[in-house]
């Protein structure tokens, strides 16, 4: 049985493979890189492969896609969504790109966060989606989200979410020590001494080395580290920008202002329950996981705007967020694509605000109906009317890394040493960096 | 001649290939890939030892050598001195409900090693773990166990609780056979409690001593659940590279280095061969 299937899928791949080499005898001299794009899916196109049916399967954490998939087979009755948690972040691109090594069991659509996609675009594991129309997108999605997909001319899947960062904090615990709003991030330090030293149990924050934090903290400091063009990289924490965050954030270390608890451990969500962990500058998307994750502190936080670096400024930087995109092997690429445009830019972006997810649509983003809903959790706040506005401040010209999925899992090697007491931020970033590029090399990537 | 010879082939044909299969084609395999190498920019290529020249001097690769290796040297010994007492205190004879402490002494052996982890983690947690809670309690500032500095020790401790129980149990059922003549013939020439340890329960555990101390051994080398499993609550004191095993897993799994993860793991099945080696070549001469 087995054999029979693999050499059934052998012939089929032999078969597509000449179509292809026809394809591109007929059309022109180019090479079978641009072949796909040279033939044009249509709008019409994509409708009649959704009225005509078939299988996609799609990997995805997110929970509000589950409502995303039911609507959507009521609306195309003929299509059957399988939709699979493969696991969380890196689990799931492990186990992506294990499926796509072995060419078998490859998913039509995949969940991939906005630093991770980089990776999967230059390994081919996902589709160009430009062939697809999604040029015409242009405007749809909020402007840092949209540029997060682009890799080049090329599009390489569709914004799901986003997450233009804010303070959230504990009102209840800021208005016990009387301390107000810090709207500087110099405010922000005076607030996280003050705190501790009213007292000693309670931390403004919790952090003990998160390269996604770290990164969208640089980001928004105004530093690039990362400069990517094409197979060249360059990796610089040598900036200002990455000085300004590590000159404020090694002053919170060494006074050890900062709870050594890691995110999204037991212990983390406790202390952001009773209180020990203060605030936490974090995605906008961060609401649905402290209503679900910290009940007990229910009514108790709130939402600001992210500090500034200067008053009276006004920058944000992403944190997180993802794409669903097309992979390459998926047999049923329109198809892949009629679902992914319903899920993210039709009726799925709506049902999926409705359950809490934050948008990446404009559309969404500025309706009154989405600025206006009033969060029981967050003490009756309309917390979108800052999380919308924080959207359209993210700072421009950030890129990640092509292998930033491997360059984040080795943070704590390096820069984790400086919240133990063994190094520095600026050195642990340096040391970051090395690691960085000596892989980047390896790899085969000319560093600059 | 020929025809006898195939007879021979035939019934040993279903193990062989089941040893091909099972044993050799994996470890074929891993030999396979660590001659190639694939970039993400650039594909595969055959490389022949070059992985192998890199695994040799690779810093991060030889410090998790490092790791184990202090780990074997400390934490061995005591486990096993452990066992050795608690299996001589239960065939003593002297103890009060031997059945139930030999019981609760193998109890942990049968907790599967990530839920042993993840419950030395809440005690270890000096916020609001046992430690924490002892912290609190009497006022005091206990070290933290998951420093990176202690965390290697704390793992020790854990992997102690995990296994003594299942070392004392080899040494417990080889006391057990132990000729009672034996014992009696002792207590006829006078023998006290110690020299019939001595002179007839030390050699009787040679040996189960020895194996026990292969498995150790073997076990130390292939360190891989606790640091995984720490690694949450731990972020900065397990490092990628903590232990041999968790190194090649990264190397696979974060960086899709799948070839140079397959010469580290090659490398360090010959290291551990050869410590093995060297260790039952030495208790072997001892004998003789």
């Amino acid at each position: 049985m087995r054999m029979r299937m693999t050499r059934r899928r052998a012939l089929l791949g032999a078969a597509m493979s000449i179509t292809l080499l026809a394809a591109g005898c007929g059309s022109s001299d180019d090479s079978t890189d641009e072949a796909p794009a040279a033939t044009t899916v249509s709008d019409a196109d994509v409708e009649a492969a959704l009225q005509a049916g078939g299988n996609l399967t799609v990997w995805a954490w997110e929970p509000t896609l589950t409502k995303v998939v039911a609507q959507f087979q009521t609306k195309y009755p003929k299509v059957k969504v399988n939709l699979v948690n493969a696991g969380s972040g890196n689990d799931q691109y492990t186990a992506l790109q294990n499926a796509v090594k072995a060419g078998t069991g490859v998913p039509d659509l995949a969940q991939i966060e906005y630093f991770a996609l980089p990776q999967f675009s230059l390994s081919k594991a996902v589709t160009d989606l430009s062939a697809y129309g999604a040029k015409a997108l242009d405007g749809t999605f909020s402007p840092g989200p949209w540029t997060s997909v682009h890799s080049g001319e090329k599009i390489y899947g569709l914004p799901m979410d986003s997450g233009p960062m804010a303070l959230f904090y504990n009102k209840e615990v800021f208005d016990k020590y009387k301390i107000a709003v810090p709207t500087t991030w110099e405010e922000y330090a005076t607030a996280a001494e003050k705190l501790h030293t009213a007292n000693p149990k309670s931390y403004i924050t919790s952090d003990s080395g998160d390269a996604g934090f770290t990164t969208s903290m640089i980001w928004q400091a105004g530093g690039r580290p990362y400069k990517v063009e094409g197979t060249d990289v360059t990796v610089n924490f040598d900036d200002e920008g990455t000085k300004k965050w590590t000159g404020l954030w090694q002053g919170l270390v060494d006074k050890k202002l900062l709870a050594p608890t890691p995110g999204w451990s037991d212990a983390w969500y406790k202390g952001l329950g009773d209180g020990t962990i203060a605030s936490l500058v974090i995605g906008a998307w961060m609401p649905p996981n402290l209503e679900s994750g910290v009940k007990a502190a229910s009514g108790k936080w709130r939402v600001a705007p992210m500090p500034q670096w200067a008053a009276g400024e006004k920058v944000t930087a992403e944190n997180g967020g993802s794409s669903l995109a097309v992979t390459e092997a998926s047999q049923a690429k329109t198809l892949a694509y009629g679902f992914l445009k319903y899920a993210t830019v039709g009726d799925g972006a709506q049902i999926r605000t409705d359950e809490g997810a934050f948008p990446a649509t404009t559309a969404q983003l500025t309706a009154d109906a989405f600025k206006n809903k009033e969060f029981p959790y967050l003490g009756g706040q309309k917390a979108n009317e800052v999380l919308s506005e924080a959207a359209t401040q993210v700072a421009t010209g950030w890129s990640y890394l092509p292998f930033q999925v491997y360059a984040n899992s080795v943070f704590n090697d390096s820069v984790g040493k400086a919240y133990t007491g063994g190094s520095t931020l600026q050195d642990g970033l340096k040391a970051w960096q090395e690691a960085s590029t000596k892989y980047g090399q390896e790899q085969g990537f000319t560093i600059k | 001649m020929t025809r006898r010879t195939w007879i021979g082939w035939q019934f040993v044909a279903p193990f062989l290939a089941v040893f091909a299969l099972v044993f050799l084609a994996p470890i074929v395999y891993s030999v396979y890939l660590s001659l190639y190498r694939t970039r993400l920019i650039g594909g595969t290529s055959f490389v022949g030892a070059e992985n192998y020249t890199k695994a040799l001097h690779d810093p991060q690769f030889w410090s998790a050598v490092g790791r184990v290796s202090l780990f074997m040297v400390v934490q061995v010994p005591i486990m096993l001195l452990l066992a050795l007492l608690i299996a001589l205190a239960i065939d003593s004879g002297r103890l009060y409900g031997a059945a139930f402490f030999r019981i609760s002494i193998f109890l942990p052996y049968a907790v599967p090693a990530v839920v042993a982890t993840l419950m030395w983690g809440f005690i270890y947690g000096d916020r609001f773990g046992l430690v924490g809670n002892i912290n609190d309690y009497f006022g005091v500032h206990l070290p933290d166990p998951l420093a990176p500095d202690l965390v290697l020790a704390s793992i020790g401790n854990i992997v102690t609780w995990e296994f003594v129980g299942y070392n004392m149990l080899i040494l417990y059922s080889a006391l057990r056979v132990v000729d009672t003549s034996l014992y009696e013939a002792a207590a006829i020439d006078g023998a006290g409690q110690w020299r019939i340890i001595r002179a007839i329960k030390l050699p009787a555990l040679r040996g189960p001593l020895l194996i026990t101390t292969m498995f150790s051994i073997i076990g130390s080398f292939q360190m891989f659940t606790e640091p995984v499993v720490l690694k949450t609550i731990a972020p900065n004191a397990i490092l990628t590279y903590f232990a041999p095993n968790y190194y090649a897993w990264q190397l696979s799994f974060g960086g899709q280095q799948y070839n140079y993860s397959a010469t580290v793991a090659v490398v360090m099945g010959l290291i551990t061969m050869l410590v093995a080696y060297l260790v039952q070549a030495r208790a072997v001469r001892k004998a003789g």
